[in-house]
């Protein structure tokens, strides 16, 4: 009873030097296990007088709390170091790069072609695609361009034979959609057109988007409405100037090319837009009666316009691309930037 | 079309500035293209007169010249050109005077002898293009001392305005003229044109075999021309601010004729025709050497001019050699004929021709105009060329002329056209000014289109007319209204968007190559393929429609491998081409390109080279995209541009829709390719097939899971011994996975050792080890018997 205080001191400094759990679990056994020293003390307790018993208990069960509570708080900090030491060896370099990056992108025209497909389908058009080696009939004479037209000379045509060839423009596909469903018809027709052209501003091959909406009562400030629309929303200028040029297409009457505000310079003038402040974007119209008949669609109950425009020609401006011909040379150093 | 603005002015002249034109006719539908100066920019030219000449003492091709340029003193110069001589009115370059390119004339010694100023040439001034032979000779009527730019008129613009082909009557000055006084409310005014009168009985017959092709022909024969006669430096500038050269008078006189009014015409010589002019349609056989020289036989539906001797002109295209104007003429007779737009039209191109004449018939040249034209010509001839005039000669058949074309515009029509209900003043208004007789009545205007509006013929074109004049931007703008309607999607259908979206997260980049290609590469690549093949391609490498995207990922790969791009992964979306023209099909496709290394270049990952199972493993992520992975089989197959032991045929459902394999060795070494490459293409309908979630319970039962490895021959696919386990394996079978491949130590030559993962699970009880052992025993004696494989020990 009497060593107890040493009992005390000795098992504290060894608690203090112990250097892992392991050795920490070895002085539980050794002071206070089953067998320990400290509960050895109290078994003798026995051998004490009445009096004296509660005491001595009492001071036995100080020390051994004492001690536990110092053994509970050594294991936390042994185990809070052993954590802290895991920690530091387990620290990486975060700034090098992560595994496995797989960058790919979409084309820009594809890019350009969804955008504009989305805008237009958001509010209720539908996408139509059509056959690319089409016939002279789907894309000219239903179209109001009948054989020697001098329209026929716009467009310089690939030829398979006398009546096949590729198609000029995507026309075609809203012959084929008027003929085969009723209106309300509302459809954007993007895709690959092909025209024998080949220098610094045009390739033999490039992407339209052509529009057509018929429904009865439309009219040309319908037309106006829907062409502003899309070119201030492709452009997300609120504030884009677009004009409305008489022009001239076989199938769509009357016919507009339209203008908008050079997006480069804001029509101050520069050499995107040949110092005019206008940039000619794309051609439109209300649809010519005769295409209508071609289709079998009703002229005198339902009018309708028709939209078109290159995509390429939407991307370089909007993307500021100042080479057409890159567009199909496929150099991923080209492809890599509109990802 | 070219003109000058002066030449314009002398018609209609509004008080507006140069721009201001331009930007009223473009927004009228007449685009302004250009508008340059008709010469480029020089100072200090006056007229002068040359006083004496002499021979320069040291130069023999030198002259020693004293000018009078208004001065006061005579000046003297050296000049060089051999048309200088005393007399001459010239222009005068003075010193301190500035020539185009930024020449500045200075005091100088040729030769020894003191020069001070340049008698100039045409060239010198920027009049023309090519280098002129001498000096150019003015008027004698020029007043010396004139600046030379005022005595030219050379303050002028040019405008040159893209016609859209409906507008062939705007092919002239008096059309443009036309429309520059509708838009400005201005009258216009023309030269006074006056009928000749006939100073000779001569004439010549005329008569059409083809009314419904030339319902019109004109002719008038001219004595005494000289032909031999300089023509005026008015016209030759009226002509040049055109873009038309000066040939020799007649055909000057003729060419401004046309740029004036708009009526092309010719002049024959008449001592080359025989016996009265036919017009009619070519014979078969017949041929006709034409005025550029060019051979052409003529097809039958051609319309000619000929005489008893055979074709003489290519109606409305171009005149013949033989039968021309040369410097040896000395009678005319001079053509203005109406040609029908649909006799002409298509003519010139189909014989590769384009003329100003085929040009203005195929769109339509005002029948009205063919009497008019020809005394217009006929007096200017007169005038520069001398000559006396015969009486005109008219052949023409009033049935075939075009009929009058009479057009209602209903007002409630043209309101709902434009959703503005225009002043029906100024709708009236604008139609007369256009030209069109008009009559107004209750429900619109009953008018009748002018013999020059070839384009004026249905309610539309009046829609058109008015819209453009009232101007397009003064038009409502509104948003089309429509009802809501909601309409099905189909949802087991992938969109392309969703395949792409895929692709690009796989790690590739779309690529657009053209849908024709050479030849030769889709020779070496598809021997037996069979595509259409243009007429007139732009060049052979882009002559045949392809019958596979690969031809075009594989020159997009060598086009990056050129270039530093040694990693490479494209894909492309698009219509390839099989079959004759008569049983085509054009079918969408998805095709991809891996070459190079299986990772971007890093510090950490797998290195090593792309192989077939890279690629594939991307197309089955897009094949599982749809939830329909099962519908899809790989079968060892052939194909000519991949390796015969590294290629798959696709199969969806059973049918053919693809190919995926490493790019055959031989075609890589023919087309000289730097790398190995994998491919794949597959059928886009095939492709976006998917299907739609059917939800199945979850079983609350313990999974079952038995590994099996089997010793294959090497040759026998794994696709057959995955077959086989699931054929055996019942109904509760979950998942079978294959883990491992292994051949080497412990595996008997030319064998591999498969490993297989299979699960099982019952839905409503745990399955015990009997059943499963069954199961098991059930497939190795399948996979023994069918596969002639045994479990490994």
């Amino acid at each position: 009873m009497d060593h107890l205080p040493t009992l005390v001191s000795e098992a504290r400094d060894a608690i203090q030097a112990a250097q892992s759990v392991a050795a920490l679990d070895e002085l539980r056994v050794r002071y206070l296990g089953k067998k320990g020293e400290v509960t050895a003390l109290l078994k003798g307790l026995g051998k004490l007088s009445a009096e004296e018993r509660p005491v001595a208990g009492e001071r036995i069960n100080q020390a051994k709390q004492t001690l536990a509570d110092e053994i509970d708080a050594k294991r936390q900090q042994l185990e809070s170091a052993a954590l802290n030491a895991r920690l530091a060896a387990e620290s990486i370099d975060v700034t090098l790069p992560g595994r496995g990056q797989a960058e790919g992108g979409l084309h820009p025209v594809t890019r350009t072609l969804e955008r504009i497909e989305g805008l237009f389908t958001r509010i209720g058009y539908d996408v139509a695609v059509g056959p690319e080696i089409e016939d002279d009939y789907h894309n000219f004479e239903a179209l109001n361009i009948p054989a020697h037209h001098p329209a026929r000379g716009m467009a310089d045509t690939f030829y398979f034979d006398a009546t096949r060839l590729l198609r000029t423009h995507t026309s075609p596909v809203q012959v084929r959609t008027m003929k085969g469903s009723e209106p309300p018809i509302r459809i954007v027709c993007p895709g690959r057109v092909y025209r024998s052209d080949s220098d610094l501003t045009h390739t033999p091959m490039f992407h339209q988007v052509e529009g057509l909406l018929v429904d009865e009562g439309v009219s040309f400030a319908d037309l106006k409405g829907t062409i502003e629309d899309f070119l201030q929303a492709f452009f997300e200028r609120d504030d884009l100037s677009v004009r409305f040029r008489p022009s001239y297409f076989p199938f769509t009457e009357p016919s507009a090319e339209v203008d908008i505000q050079c997006v480069m310079c804001s029509g101050a003038g520069c050499r995107v837009c040949s110092h005019s402040g206008w940039l000619e974007v794309m051609g439109c119209g209300m649809v010519h009666p005769e295409v209508f008949r071609h289709s079998g669609i009703d002229t005198e109950r339902y009018t309708g316009f028709a939209f078109g425009m290159g995509a390429e020609r939407l991307a370089m401006l909007r993307y500021g691309v100042n080479d057409l011909r890159l567009f199909f040379e496929n150099d991923l150093r080209f492809l890599r930037q509109f990802a | 079309m070219k003109f000058s603005e002066q030449w314009l002015r002398e018609w209609v002249s509004p008080q507006l500035e140069t721009q201001a034109i331009a930007d009223q006719i473009t927004m009228a539908g007449l685009e302004v293209d250009t508008i340059e100066s008709v010469a480029a920019a020089f100072s200090g030219v006056v007229v002068a007169e040359v006083l004496s000449k002499e021979k320069h003492p040291d130069a023999d091709k030198l002259n020693v010249c004293t000018v009078d340029d208004g001065s006061g003193e005579p000046v003297q110069v050296v000049c060089g050109a051999p048309n200088v001589d005393v007399g001459q009115k010239i222009p005068f370059a003075q010193v301190g005077g500035v020539l185009p390119g930024d020449f500045k004339i200075k005091k100088a010694k040729l030769r020894g002898v003191e020069s001070r100023g340049m008698i100039c040439s045409a060239s010198e001034l920027g009049l023309e293009e090519e280098a002129s032979p001498g000096i150019l000779v003015l008027s004698s009527s020029a007043t010396v001392g004139v600046d030379f730019r005022e005595f030219m008129h050379l303050n002028d613009m040019t405008f040159e305005v893209d016609l859209t082909p409906n507008r062939g009557d705007c092919l002239s000055i008096k059309g443009i003229a036309r429309e520059v006084g509708v838009l400005n409310r201005l009258p216009v005014n023309g030269p006074v044109i006056a009928p000749v009168v006939a100073e000779v009985e001569d004439s010549f017959a005329v008569s059409i075999e083809a009314p419904e092709q030339c319902p019109r022909y004109i002719g008038r024969v001219i004595k005494g021309v000289n032909v031999k006669a300089e023509t005026p430096l008015w016209m030759v500038e009226r002509l040049r601010r055109s873009g038309v050269r000066s040939i020799d008078p007649v055909v000057d006189i003729t060419n401004y004729v046309m740029l004036e009014l708009g009526q092309p015409m010719h002049a024959f010589d008449r001592h080359n025709l025989q016996e009265g002019i036919v017009v009619r349609m070519a014979k078969p056989g017949e041929w006709l050497t034409l005025l550029d020289g060019s051979d052409m036989a003529l097809r039958p539906e051609t319309l000619i001019i000929a005489d008893s001797s055979g074709p003489l002109a290519m109606a409305g295209v171009m005149g013949g050699e033989n039968s021309g104007v040369n410097e040896n003429t000395q009678t005319i007779f001079l053509e203005s004929a109406f040609f029908t737009p649909l006799a002409i039209a298509g003519q010139a191109r189909s014989y590769g021709l384009h003329t100003d004449a085929s040009h203005r018939f195929e769109r339509g040249v005002d029948p009205q105009l063919t009497p008019v034209a020809v005394e217009r010509a006929t007096q200017l001839l007169i005038d520069i060329c001398g000559g006396q005039a015969g009486p005109l000669v008219e052949a023409q058949s009033a049935e075939h002329m075009p009929a009058e074309r009479a057009i209602f515009l209903r007002s409630e029509r043209l309101e709902k056209a434009l959703s503005k209900a225009l002043d029906s003043d100024d709708v009236t208004d604008i139609l007369q000014r256009l030209g069109l007789e008009v009559s107004v009545q209750d429900a619109g205007w009953a008018v009748t289109a002018p013999s020059w509006r070839f384009d004026l013929a249905i309610e539309e074109d009046l829609i058109e007319e008015v819209a453009r004049i009232h101007g397009y931007n003064n038009l409502p703008v509104r948003r089309p209204a429509a009802r809501l309607a909601l309409r099905s999607a189909d949802e087991a259908t992938l969109t392309l968007a969703r395949l792409r979206c895929q692709m690009v997260a796989r790690g590739f980049q779309e690529a657009i190559t053209y849908s024709f290609v050479a030849p030769e590469l889709q020779a070496t690549m598809l021997p037996d393929a069979v595509s259409p093949a243009l007429a007139n391609p732009i060049s052979a490498d882009l002559s045949v429609m392809r019958a596979s995207l690969f031809p075009g990922l594989v020159r997009a790969m060598e086009y990056n491998l050129n270039r530093q791009q040694t990693r490479v992964r494209l894909f492309e979306t698009g219509l390839v081409f099989n079959g004759e023209l008569d049983a085509l099909s054009q079918v969408p496709m998805l095709g991809a390109l891996v070459c190079g290394a299986r990772e971007a270049e890093g510090w950490s990952d797998a290195k090593g080279r792309v192989d077939f199972y890279d690629l594939k493993g991307d197309l089955e992520s897009v094949l599982a995209l749809g939830g329909d992975a099962d519908a899809w089989r790989f079968e060892p197959a052939e194909h000519p541009a991949l390796h015969p032991g590294q290629c798959a045929q696709l199969q969806h459902r059973g049918e053919p829709a693809g190919w995926i394999g490493t790019l055959h060795p031989q075609v890589r070494a023919t087309l000289g390719l730097k790398m190995d490459a994998v491919l794949f293409e597959v059928r886009l309908d095939a492709l976006s097939q998917g299907r739609i979630p059917a939800f199945e319970p979850l079983s609350r039962f313990p999974e079952v899971r038995r590994d099996l490895a089997f010793i294959l021959k090497e040759a026998t696919p794994v696709q057959a011994l995955l077959d086989c386990a699931k054929q055996q394996a019942g109904e509760y079978l979950q998942d079978i996975k294959l883990f491992d491949v292994y051949s080497g130590k412990g595996v008997a030559e030319e064998h591999k050792s498969i490993a297989l993962g299979l699960t099982w699970q019952h839905p409503s009880r745990t399955l015990n080890d009997e059943e499963i052992n069954q199961l098991v025993d059930s497939i190795v004696t399948q996979v023994r018997v069918k596969l002639d494989a045994e479990l490994r020990g």
